[in-house]
């Protein structure tokens, strides 16, 4: 019996980037139905009806949400190939910490910098890049977050790198410069196909993010 | 299988409900553990070390290694220790459980703590809002004798904070956010907890949780004056 599998997303989303890297990964074909987020379609209201929001990844009819979670379901539902989260606990419950970390400490600010101005838009930057360094930190001389293996933090992470360009110049900083081993891993991340087929090129984001800003209101 | 010779220690503080919702985990699975009252207007060397991005409570200490999080934690104890399972086997209804988890903690409770700390009309508004909240977790209720189905599981354990912080805070509060006739399947569900041993081993005594619930709303309406 085939699968079907759907994947209620928004382009620009580094949540969204998250749930198609790790179907590409899982070699899963799946069916990309791009959403307006200011217009929401029937079928997003009816199938996350809690939040509204995307990714909704839709298995057989049965809808998930929330991107983190999404990632651990199709690991689980679809455990060849590479396995996104180790098998020691230990290691799974650290992995699953810094997905954490990254939804809750690297998000936020990201919204300030590109958002906000003044004082706000430098303490956004200032926190951003000091939530960086913990990650890079984190990396330490790894070739993934997981260790030789690309995994769940990666995943986590990577969707945030197409935002780089634009969050640099609204913020007037180099994360290179901050976080050169970040940089690094996240070259070798745009070198797997899952990673270079799910991510939009950063020229792409930094042209829609002054079009996202009028769209919702902001100067 | 050998019995390991385990050392399990809990950072945590009695009447915070992420701590708590640890040790009902550890309890149900039968594992000793060591409790440390943390003071978090005076944090512990030991706590700063082993939690130093986020410096909070609750940290499982297993041989020596320390865990943060408590969703993450729970989801590590069920892992570690496979009797009396808390999350279910099949994926999806994993994912479901990690959804509403989820919820409880990021929607219900970020709402719910501005009833405590709001006062007037900006805490008429958290109470609307919490109650919008709790609808869905009606919904989730029927025909259920608790979230995790027939037994208790995960999010159960989780929404403790429902049953036993955000409920408590009724009476403190003096509004009933939770009125039996708007939410019975709520009520019914917390008559179902408290019928089990775990649970009722596990949460704060309620005379000295009511006393600190009273003590740190009026710390928060003073910080947010």
């Amino acid at each position: 019996m085939a699968d079907e599998v759907i994947l209620l997303d928004y382009w620009p989303s580094m949540f969204g980037m998250r749930t198609r890297v790790a179907l590409e990964e899982k070699n899963i074909k799946f069916d990309y139905r791009e959403q307006d987020l200011f217009n929401k379609s029937p079928i997003l209201l009816e199938m996350n009806p809690v939040h509204k929001k995307i990714p909704v990844l839709i298995h057989n009819g049965k809808p998930v949400c929330e991107s983190l979670i999404q990632v651990e379901y199709i690991d689980e539902t679809w455990p060849g190939g590479n396995s996104f989260l180790p098998s020691d606990p230990y290691q799974r419950a650290q992995a699953k910490f810094w997905g954490d970390f990254i939804d809750k400490k690297v998000y936020g600010p990201t919204r300030l910098i590109w958002g906000a101005k003044g004082e706000e838009q430098e303490a956004g930057t200032k926190e951003f890049i000091e939530m960086l360094k913990m990650l890079e930190s984190e990396l330490g001389d790894k070739t993934y977050f997981g260790g030789e293996t690309f995994g769940y933090v990666d995943i986590a992470m990577i969707g945030f790198y197409c935002w780089f360009d634009v969050l640099e110049k609204c913020g007037n900083f180099s994360i290179e410069a901050e976080c050169p081993k970040l940089i690094a891993w996240a070259k070798r991340c745009m070198k797997r196909e899952s990673v270079a087929k799910s991510l939009p090129d950063s020229d792409k984001i930094t042209k829609f993010v002054p079009e996202l800003k009028k769209k919702i209101g902001i100067e | 299988m050998a019995e390991r010779s385990e050392e399990v220690k809990l950072l945590g503080m009695w009447a915070s409900p992420f701590s708590r919702r640890v040790e009902i985990a550890l309890t149900l699975k039968g594992v000793p553990y060591e409790f440390s009252e943390q003071d978090i207007t005076n944090k512990s060397p030991l706590l700063l070390q082993s939690n130093p991005v986020h410096k909070m409570i609750p940290v499982l200490l297993h041989n020596g290694k320390p865990i943060s999080e408590s969703l993450v934690i729970l989801e590590y104890i069920d892992d570690t220790w496979k009797n009396n399972p808390i999350l279910p086997q099949d994926p999806y209804d994993r994912a479901i459980a990690r959804f509403w988890a989820r919820f409880v903690d990021e929607q219900v409770y970020v709402t719910a703590m501005k009833v405590v700390g709001k006062v007037g009309v900006e805490r008429d508004a958290a109470v609307e809002a919490t109650r919008d909240l709790l609808k869905l977790m009606e919904k989730e209720l029927v025909g259920k004798d608790f979230l995790g189905g027939e037994s208790l599981g995960f999010v159960d354990i989780v929404a403790t904070l429902v049953a036993f912080w955000l409920m408590r805070t009724e009476e403190v509060v003096g509004v009933k956010v939770v009125p039996v006739e708007m939410f019975p399947e709520i009520h019914r569900w917390v008559k179902n907890l408290l019928d089990v041993d775990v649970i009722k081993k596990c949460i704060p005594p309620e005379d000295e949780h009511l006393d600190y619930i009273r003590a740190r709303m009026e710390s928060l309406k003073l910080k947010s004056v």
